[in-house]
């Protein structure tokens, strides 16, 4: 770096004038602030008594759900696209023979592992049938390590909890039904 | 065992179980100011254990403690051990033990027959002022002898650090005091609050030049923000108390918030009055009741506890100064100022006879004390600013042409 680089800008010191150098308009400055932040409104959510805002419970990235269809069986085609694009390899299904004549596979079994799920949305992203859905429930804990690994009938009831709160998130985003 | 044994023996203990609350409450305190100041909520949870009261969590100062005692008291294997025990020890006993001579009060009349009491623990002592700067001083001990017997490096530098900002301001917080010693004639703290209180006229109000110096002073000598050098949190890990945890960390964190609240209690005492208020508090002489008594004690807890959120919002308001400009601070600007407030207040204090007869009674006298000394303040301070001693710019100059090659 050279001194006369023309792309340097050399800025000077901005010259204070007396009442600067008497510190006046500096301390009056910082005691406004603090007196005016010292009254404000504060921001902090007490927790369990409030709960949070949530932005946009559409794009809001917490635990997951199975969504069901309108006759209450479960959308899951079982696929593997969710499965394949986990990065953290918390999805695990075990496929079957449907019992439906519109669709070939179901899941007999749909666990995800809430524990090493980075709640990144790739698995709701990969769904071709908008079957697995991340909900704005973002206050998950559990008092074991099994009680964290969600199976299809806890997922199943976490869309029949939330569905009247927030309905499929595909229909709202011009999916499937 | 005599009487006056006992009532010391109660004076002290409702004197340090006090200031050990108060001490515990200011933390509460501290960390509230800080949380509304940044539009937080701060701590409120804590209340009475095993229910679910809160009680806008008063109980957190409780739990801090309980946390800091069942905390490993973890001694490093490479420390001097021996002053390592010491130093956290030393600095506390000293502040602790320089309240000894500062009023909580004015006194309370008799009980049974026996008193009046005087609210110090060790009334009438007449060198009151000398015996508070001793012990304060001696909390340089602490820092450095922490800093020392830690061995480590940076705890060394930071208690260096410390002291060399703890000696250099003691000077200037000697030159603010001495003007007030010289118009009340006495080194005694109960003596210069009723010299104040008879008179009416607080030192703030013709000593302003004193009163800033003190309380910058103050400031630096309590090591609270601007002045936090020796353990600015953002910057340094901790200073000179690094290497310490659990009960002997406690130990300087409590010393600390006692060094805020000595503070608090010598500008109040010196400078805003003490316990007086016009008006209120009656005359300085005298019977005094027990109605009298309490309010005297009201009116003086509520000027400290003022005094201390001052002292806390400080802390939020202004950015810490460098070294070289707290330095600066200390022996270019506090140190004449100091000198200027003395020789003003001994002319004022000379002439202040003559001005009385020539002005034709005592309120016109103390108004024009009053203009005059406020007058030369404002000089003063426009002189320092005009010359500007904390402008010291020491960048390189990278501007000039050939500077950087």
């Amino acid at each position: 770096m050279k001194s006369d680089d023309p792309d340097i800008t050399w800025v000077e010191e901005p010259k204070l004038g007396l009442t600067g150098r008497m510190y006046l308009p500096l301390l009056v400055q910082g005691l406004t602030t603090t007196a005016r932040h010292l009254i404000s409104p504060k921001v902090t959510v007490s927790f369990p008594e409030e709960r949070p805002q949530i932005g946009n419970p559409l794009i809001y990235r917490g635990v997951h759900r199975l969504n069901k269809d309108a006759e209450g069986r479960v959308k899951c085609v079982a696929c593997f696209l969710c499965a394949t694009a986990c990065p953290a390899h918390c999805i695990d299904i075990i496929a079957a023979e449907s019992p439906w004549p519109d669709r070939e596979k179901y899941p007999e079994s749909f666990v995800i592992d809430e524990l090493r799920c980075i709640f990144c949305g790739m698995c709701e992203e990969a769904c071709p049938v908008d079957a697995v859905e991340l909900t704005s429930l973002m206050d998950l804990t559990g008092r074991s390590r099994e009680e964290m690994i969600f199976d299809k009938e806890k997922l199943l009831s976490v869309y029949d909890m939330t569905k009247d709160a927030e309905p499929m998130k595909s229909i709202a985003l011009g999916g499937t039904v | 065992m005599p009487e006056y044994v006992i009532v010391a023996l109660v004076k002290i203990a409702l004197l340090i179980g006090g200031l050990m609350t108060a001490a515990a409450y200011f933390v509460l305190l501290e960390r509230w100011m800080a949380a509304w100041i940044q539009d937080r909520k701060g701590p409120n949870r804590v209340g009475i254990p095993l229910t679910k009261i809160k009680l806008f969590g008063l109980g957190q100062p409780l739990a801090d403690g309980v946390k800091f005692i069942l905390k490993e008291e973890y001694t490093p294997g490479h420390v001097d051990k021996f002053l390592y025990s010491l130093a956290p020890i030393s600095i506390l006993a000293a502040a602790l033990a320089s309240f000894a001579v500062v009023p909580v009060g004015d006194r309370l009349p008799a009980i049974f027959g026996y008193g009046p009491f005087d609210l110090t623990a060790a009334p009438g002592i007449d060198v009151g002022m000398i015996y508070v700067f001793a012990l304060s001083s001696i909390a340089v001990y602490g820092v450095i002898l922490g800093g020392w017997a830690s061995n480590n490096k940076y705890s060394f530098l930071g208690g260096l650090r410390s002291s060399a900002q703890l000696i250099a301001y003691e000077l200037p917080m000697g030159l603010g005091i001495l003007g007030i010693v010289l118009a009340s004639g006495s080194l005694r703290l109960e003596t210069i609050i009723n010299a104040q209180a008879s008179s009416g006229l607080w030192n703030v109000f013709w000593q302003p030049i004193g009163f800033v110096v003190f309380v910058i002073a103050a400031f630096a000598e309590a090591a609270r923000l601007p002045f936090d050098l020796p353990e600015a949190e953002q910057e340094l890990i901790g200073g000179y108390h690094t290497e310490y945890s659990g009960l002997r960390l406690l130990m300087y964190l409590v010393a600390e918030f006692l060094h805020m609240i000595m503070a608090a209690f010598l500008i109040v005492i010196l400078f805003l009055g003490g316990w007086h208020f016009w008006g209120l508090t009656g005359d300085a002489t005298g019977e005094i009741t027990w109605g009298q008594a309490i309010l005297r004690h009201i009116i003086l807890m509520s000027k400290i506890t003022g005094v201390i959120l001052f002292f806390m919002l400080v802390r939020w308001s202004w950015p810490r100064f460098r070294f070289d400009q707290l330095m600066a601070l200390a022996w270019k600007v506090m140190l004449p100022l100091g000198m200027v407030n003395l020789v003003v207040i001994a002319v004022l204090v000379e002439f202040q006879p003559q001005l009385i007869e020539r002005a034709g009674g005592r309120g016109m006298a103390s108004l024009l004390m009053i203009g005059a000394s406020w007058l030369i303040g404002i000089i003063c301070w426009a002189a320092v600013a005009w010359a500007s001693p904390l402008g010291t710019d020491n960048r390189p100059v990278y501007g000039k042409i050939g500077a950087m090659e």
